[in-house]
């Protein structure tokens, strides 16, 4: 245990034996790529579905490289998240085309029905809602991501009936 | 290989699958098996068709006949009708797009395809369906008879120009990187296309990888690279999967690896993924992701030819520029200038979106004018509105207005206007769209994206979103219009990167085209489009509403009153204008005011 970092929560996956297995295999398969950081933040995100700071400690670790440059990009892109999201996610597209076709109308009515702004989890730990930028998906604006289906034309009085799915 | 007298491709568009195309799936192969017509008719699954929102769609080749609408239920009927009985099942017909406002304004108006063409026809996950349509044809010409001068001399000769909104001349790229002294070079496939409003990129790569795979392979060839990198954004997780497919199949048919086709050319290919930052679509920036570093943009020169990734010579270029490359070499560089304008030949995919008819992906030559995008290929504006401004480029490009809809589009006209070409996304907006608003709204996105390593993108554009908040929301003051202006010529002419020297593009546009939008925002206090919440305020007409009572019980606030089959009110100091009760109610009795 000694290559832990100090005062890890018992909760984080670095301290749950099977997360770390599979910590140390994403690093481990990764490593030798030239610019690893990358791949192996984004294979952490994808997998594990946050990189909390004990994660990046213990990886910058294992990759032998600094704490830094590990920090440095998680803070700078915004696909990587430090702390758990919910069971689903729903992504509000922030694209022109989405906002010109009235996704701001679709995030009221979201905040009114789940009580959570853009950025926030449900007390359930159901549904996390968050903004993204365009999904590229703009001639069926406005558009939400639930997990990781797109779903067009949403009309804000339709919404209940998205989420209703993801609250059981 | 077995031989099909038919095939069908059904999409399997996201939109389409959410309405089922799995089912229709299930269903063709149930039904084919019954009639016995399994080994004579294919089924394949494609990207998108048609419009997803009458999907799910199939077309059935080589008769070309395009279904829509479909269910399950249908399809029994389809499969005698159209297999069996050998006539098309009329009722599901996709009616032929716009033909009567083309017929009407312009019928000689045709789109052409180069790049899309193989877009909704071929299974992008099989690699024979490509080879089948002439693909890596060229890279196998290129390969035996060309030496790469004479690759690059015909790429010169095409007068292809950077699809990823630069323009830059691509021949011209390409001999700077090949001239480059230094060993191991690389070759990068910019798929980051982060620009709200566009998606060209993301289409050609679901539905036709293999094609940048070969543009790629040739380009390597061109300037003598070893390893290629696609670097595609992370919101597109289809697009990776697809492509990472493609590079498995064509390396095990001896396309990529060592020894290609049996010749002494070695080079190999891998997809990097963004993590969501839109600087990454500059070179510079994108090179330093890759690399596995922050996605900042440092300046140039060096340029990447000299001295790219990790140190060594780069070409860097755009989905749709490789795209084109096999098309160009198989037909001739001079059947590709024959198209376009004097300066910019070929070409050019748009998306289309916002106010408009038919929104989606297009592809038309350069030179053609924006008013028959918008009108003959766009079929003009939704519901009758009138049409106030296109939006061309992305959030660096510019607002234009009526009086430029007859300028033709390439990469220096567009330019003249205060616009720019950009990578292709155009977003056309209806008389109902407040231009302060658009300008606010493409501030936040840049001030929000700026990476912060410069101080007058990182500053500059903050200011400037600060202004236009503030204008918005009905505080707008003597002098801010020419606080504006200096900021914009300033964050122009100082900043780093693309992205600052683009960023004040809407905004001088909008100032420049809709001044007197902005004069009625800061000394009348009124929103002429009614959009801008702090300007504006929701009324109910007592003589419309029937108080049904739908618009109270979709207030987020509970601003609205009144009893069950009397007129309603809304309290202007607790409703927030989000104009939910405008959309629900079902008798117009809501205006604003």
């Amino acid at each position: 245990m000694s290559n832990l970092p100090e005062n890890v929560p018992s909760n984080d996956p670095v301290a749950i034996p099977e997360k770390r297995a599979l910590i140390d295999r994403i690093v481990d398969e990764n490593k030798h790529l030239p610019g690893a950081t990358m791949v192996v933040l984004n294979e952490l995100q994808s997998q594990i579905g946050f990189v909390s700071v004990p994660m990046q400690q213990y990886v910058a670790k294992r990759m032998g490289v600094p704490v830094s440059s590990v920090h440095g990009v998680i803070s700078f892109y915004s696909f990587f998240t430090t702390n758990p999201r919910g069971e689903h996610t729903i992504k509000f597209c922030l694209g022109t085309a989405c906002y010109v076709g009235g996704i701001d109308q679709v995030i009221e009515k979201a905040k009114q029905v789940l009580n959570v702004a853009p950025g926030q989890t449900t007390p359930d730990g159901k549904i996390t809602l968050e903004i993204c930028r365009c999904v590229g998906a703009c001639s069926q604006a406005p558009v939400v991501v639930v997990d990781d289906e797109v779903v067009g034309r949403v009309r804000p009085n339709k919404f209940p009936q998205l989420v209703r799915p993801l609250q059981e | 290989m077995k031989y099909y007298r038919s095939h069908v491709l059904v999409s399997v568009d996201p939109e389409c699958v959410k309405r089922g195309a799995h089912e229709i799936l299930d269903a063709l192969q149930d039904e084919l098996v019954a009639e016995g017509l399994i080994d004579e008719v294919q089924v394949l699954e494609t990207s998108r068709i048609g419009d997803p929102a009458q999907g799910p769609d199939m077309m059935v080749y080589p008769e070309g006949t395009h279904y829509i609408g479909l269910t399950a239920n249908d399809i029994p009927y389809i499969v005698k009708e159209h297999f069996l009985k050998g006539r098309v099942a009329a009722k599901f017909v996709a009616p032929e797009k716009a033909a009567v406002e083309s017929e009407l304004s312009a019928p000689t108006i045709k789109e052409i395809r180069v790049v899309l063409r193989n877009c909704g026809k071929i299974d992008p996950e099989n690699i024979e369906e490509y080879i089948a349509e002439d693909g890596y044809m060229a890279l196998a010409k290129v390969l035996t008879d060309c030496t790469p001068d004479q690759v690059i001399d015909m790429v010169m000769r095409s007068g292809l120009r950077g699809r990823g909104g630069a323009g830059f001349p691509t021949a011209k790229k390409w001999s700077l990187a090949r001239d480059a002294v230094l060993p191991e070079k690389y070759i990068i496939c910019n798929a980051d296309e982060g620009d709200p409003g566009a998606f060209m990129n993301r289409l050609v790569l679901e539905s036709d990888p293999h094609s940048v795979v070969e543009g790629m392979i040739i380009a390597a060839y061109a300037i003598g690279a070893v390893r290629g990198y696609i670097y595609c954004r992370a919101e597109y997780p289809i697009a990776v999967r697809t492509l990472n497919l493609a590079i498995r199949q064509a390396r095990s048919m001896g396309l990529l690896g060592d020894n290609i086709l049996g010749t002494n050319f070695s080079f190999d290919l891998e997809v990097r993924m963004g993590a969501g930052a839109f600087v990454c679509g500059e070179e510079t920036a994108l090179m330093s992701s890759i690399e596995g570093k922050r996605g900042e943009p440092r300046p140039r020169p060096p340029f990447p030819a000299v001295k790219g990734l990790w140190g060594r010579p780069t070409n860097i270029n755009n989905v749709e520029t490789y795209a084109n490359v096999p098309q160009i070499i198989l037909k001739g560089p001079e059947w590709f200038a024959s198209m376009g304008t004097e300066k910019s030949k070929g070409t050019k995919t748009f998306a289309l979106a916002g106010d408009v008819s038919h929104t989606g992906l297009i592809e038309v030559p350069f030179g053609i004018s924006l008013r028959e995008i918008v009108y003959d290929v766009g079929g003009g504006i939704k519901d009758g509105k009138g049409f106030k401004a296109i939006q061309t480029g992305g959030p660096m490009g510019g607002c234009l207005p009526a009086q430029f809809l007859d300028l033709p589009v390439d990469y220096e006209t567009l330019g003249q206007a205060g616009s720019i070409m950009g990578s292709g996304g155009m977003i056309i907006m209806d008389d109902e769209t407040c231009m302060v608003d658009i300008a606010r709204f493409f501030m936040e996105f840049t001030q929000d994206e700026s990476c912060g390593k410069c101080t007058p993108c990182r500053v500059g554009t903050r200011r400037i979103l600060e202004i236009l908040e503030r204008i918005c929301a009905g505080k707008g003051k003597h002098g801010d219009i020419e606080t504006l202006e200096m900021l914009c010529k300033e964050i122009k002419t100082t900043s780093l990167c693309g992205l600052g020297q683009g960023a004040p593009n809407p905004v001088e546009s909008t100032l420049k085209h809709f001044r007197h939008e902005y004069e009625a925002h800061i000394y009348e206090k009124r929103c002429p489009a009614k959009v801008c919440k702090s300007l504006i305020r929701y009324e109910i007409s007592p003589e419309a509403c029937t108080g049904c009572t739908v618009c109270a019980r979709n207030c987020p606030v509970t601003a609205i009153t009144g009893e069950r089959r009397h007129a309603h009110i809304i309290n202007p100091d607790t409703c927030i204008r989000c104009g939910i009760c405008m959309q629900v109610c079902n008798f117009n009795a809501i205006s604003i005011k």
